[in-house]
């Protein structure tokens, strides 16, 4: 595997497409995905070993494998993310349980499988895996991974590629001690911190610009958090479905507590323990596995720095909007061709911004909102997040992706949207700086 | 009202410096007359390492957005939550912010787009003065 950058990942930013212009990607239709696996979810790890991050992920490959109905021998390709958390980082005095650590074959690393992962550790616990020659380690979200693998199978590096995203959740807030407990401040966060911080704050502080800015109120994101957990009361493999079968009503939603206003408890997703695999395989290869293919017809990125300390609305929305260019001009489609759209949510208050910048069902700037108070449902014409999202299933930041593959295939049981499902987008995570966006189509053209 | 004393750097020293003597600089560079915040060894728009000075603003700026923090993960600043917390972008170059809880401001009673001007506030852990907003009446 090529030496990892400073943030974990081998792979070239060569592979991605973070330019407008580059005109139809050259693999549209010629990449699919087929098989899905998925661990079951959890709230925290519970402490045994059958249940470690690590072993979710085996769990995940194999049943991805076996969906596709691949031989082991026949996996050639594995894109995985070695970070395996946002904020549940493994405190620095707390024990390491060796006893778990070695239920399982080991690497020099023995927070391995436990709170973050190598192919090292994958590979040697996973010894039906005789053949992968194609390893790559992409940079925190399953979409980054799925870009990567698309394009490698494309260009012909990896004929059957896995790809592999997990979650472990640890006990404890996120993001409260260390440096936040000081009464001095050092690093990046010397700028923001004498001032306090809260994770959501940063998107809250654009939607109430946006809010101002198009006179509209955070009473009308309702219909979308309802319709969100609604979706994801209808997905058996997420968070909510498995252990809180609760509908979010209004009265839910708009009476929760604030973190920091507009953004309330409900507009932040709740960490999870999870993991999930796909299978990535040529259209050629795929049209003899066990499931249909879902065709990808293009990935984009964007790799766009924002100009300061705080990304501002205006920076989400140019950012947003070139992204929905990208997404558009290499599926050689129009925004009329989306069947559906399950652009990222995590936070809540974020979608609507990538919505309007992927023109999704004819909004424009400003008028993402409007369109919520339509009928967005899976029953709809315009499917918003018939995945639900992190909102509904929990902080993933890959339901989305295994929405749209299962929406495209027909499988995706309670919530297949009633329109065909012809073409649909996936992606995330946030506006601007490091996020990758895929194009799904049931047929390749 | 406590807050974190920032703690210098090699790179960004002058900034906190020039906040002691009550006066707010920014990060300019010279090749090709852009402003940063934060500061960083080279400028983001062309490159260059070296020709990169301290400029002083005017302290004048005006409210971007903001947001009510009920629920901050800093320590120190628990005890006066909820809190105002708002992005101000600066006169001479609206898209270089910076952040500010806006004394004065009742809380959630915050105007965007207003006008604002720098004061500097003491942290306790080590006196170091840090910019703070105040709305002009
Ligand atoms: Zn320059």
């Amino acid at each position: 595997m090529p030496t990892p950058n400073r943030l974990g990942s081998t792979a070239p930013e060569s592979i991605f497409r973070s330019q407008e212009g580059l005109g139809v990607w050259e693999h549209k239709g010629k990449v699919a995905a087929v098989g899905i696996g998925h661990s079951p979810t959890a709230r925290r790890w519970d402490g045994t070993a059958e249940n470690t991050i690590g072993a979710w992920c085996l769990m995940a490959l194999r049943k991805a494998i076996d969906d596709a109905g691949v031989p082991p021998e026949e996996i050639d390709g594995l894109v995985f993310l070695p970070t395996t958390t946002t904020g549940a980082h493994w405190p620095a005095d707390r024990p390491i349980p060796m006893d778990i650590v070695n239920a399982y074959e080991t690497t020099d690393d023995p927070l391995d499988g436990i709170a973050k992962l190598t192919d090292t550790w994958l590979l040697k616990n996973m010894p039906e895996l005789t053949n992968v020659k194609f390893v790559m380690a992409g940079m925190d979200c399953m979409s980054n991974a799925i870009a990567i693998a698309a394009q490698a199978v494309g260009d012909g590096m990896a004929n059957n590629c896995l790809v592999l995203k997990a979650w472990h959740n640890l006990e404890g807030r996120y993001s409260h001690g260390g440096a936040n407990a000081e009464e001095t401040i050092s690093g990046n966060q010397k700028w923001s911190n004498p001032y306090g911080s809260a994770n959501s704050w940063g998107t809250a502080q654009q939607f109430q610009r946006y809010l101002w800015k198009y006179g509209k109120t955070k009473e009308m994101m309702t219909p979308f958090m309802v319709n969100s957990r609604r979706n994801g009361l209808m997905f058996p493999e997420g968070y909510w479905y498995q252990h809180r079968p609760e509908e979010l009503t209004e009265e839910d939603y708009l009476e929760s507590r604030w973190i920091a206003k507009p953004a309330n408890l409900f507009d932040n997703d709740i960490p999870i323990h999870t993991a999930a695999a796909y299978l990535i395989t040529t259209a050629e290869r795929a049209k003899d596995m066990k499931q249909k293919p879902a065709y990808i017809l293009n990935h984009a990125a964007d790799r766009t720095i924002q100009r300061g300390l705080n990304q501002t609305l205006e920076e989400a929305q140019r950012s947003c909007a070139s992204t929905g260019r990208k997404l558009l001009e290499g599926a050689g489609i129009s925004a009329s061709d989306l069947s559906f759209e399950n652009m990222y949510d995590g936070f809540s208050l974020f979608h609507v911004f990538h919505m309007e910048g992927l023109g999704f069902a004819g909004v424009k700037e400003g008028e993402g909102l409007d369109l919520y108070q339509e009928d967005i449902s899976i029953e709809g014409p315009h499917p918003v997040s018939p995945s639900g999202g992190n909102v509904g299933s929990g902080r993933t930041r890959f339901w989305m992706h295994t929405d749209s593959i299962q929406q495209i295939q027909g499988r995706a049981g309670d919530r297949q949207i009633r329109i065909p499902a012809e073409i649909g987008v996936s992606g995330g995570p946030l506006p601007l700086y490091h996020s990758d966006w895929i194009v799904w189509g049931a047929s390749p053209d | 009202m406590p807050k974190q004393s920032p703690v210098p750097d090699e790179l960004d020293q002058p900034f906190w410096d020039a906040c002691n003597e009550e006066r707010l600089v920014i990060q300019n560079c010279v090749s090709c007359d852009r402003l940063q915040h934060p500061p960083e060894a080279e400028c983001f728009g062309c490159g260059s390492g070296n020709e990169l000075e301290w400029r002083e603003m005017s302290g004048r700026g005006r409210i971007h957005s903001y947001g009510v923090v009920y629920d901050n993960t800093v320590a120190l600043r628990i005890p006066d939550q909820p809190f105002n917390l708002a992005v101000i972008e600066l006169e001479e170059d609206p898209e270089i912010t910076l952040v500010s809880n806006l004394p004065g401001v009742p809380l959630d009673e915050v105007e965007i787009g207003a006008a604002v001007t720098v004061i500097f506030e003491e942290t306790p852990a080590t006196g170091q003065k840090i910019p703070e907003w105040q709305v002009v009446e």
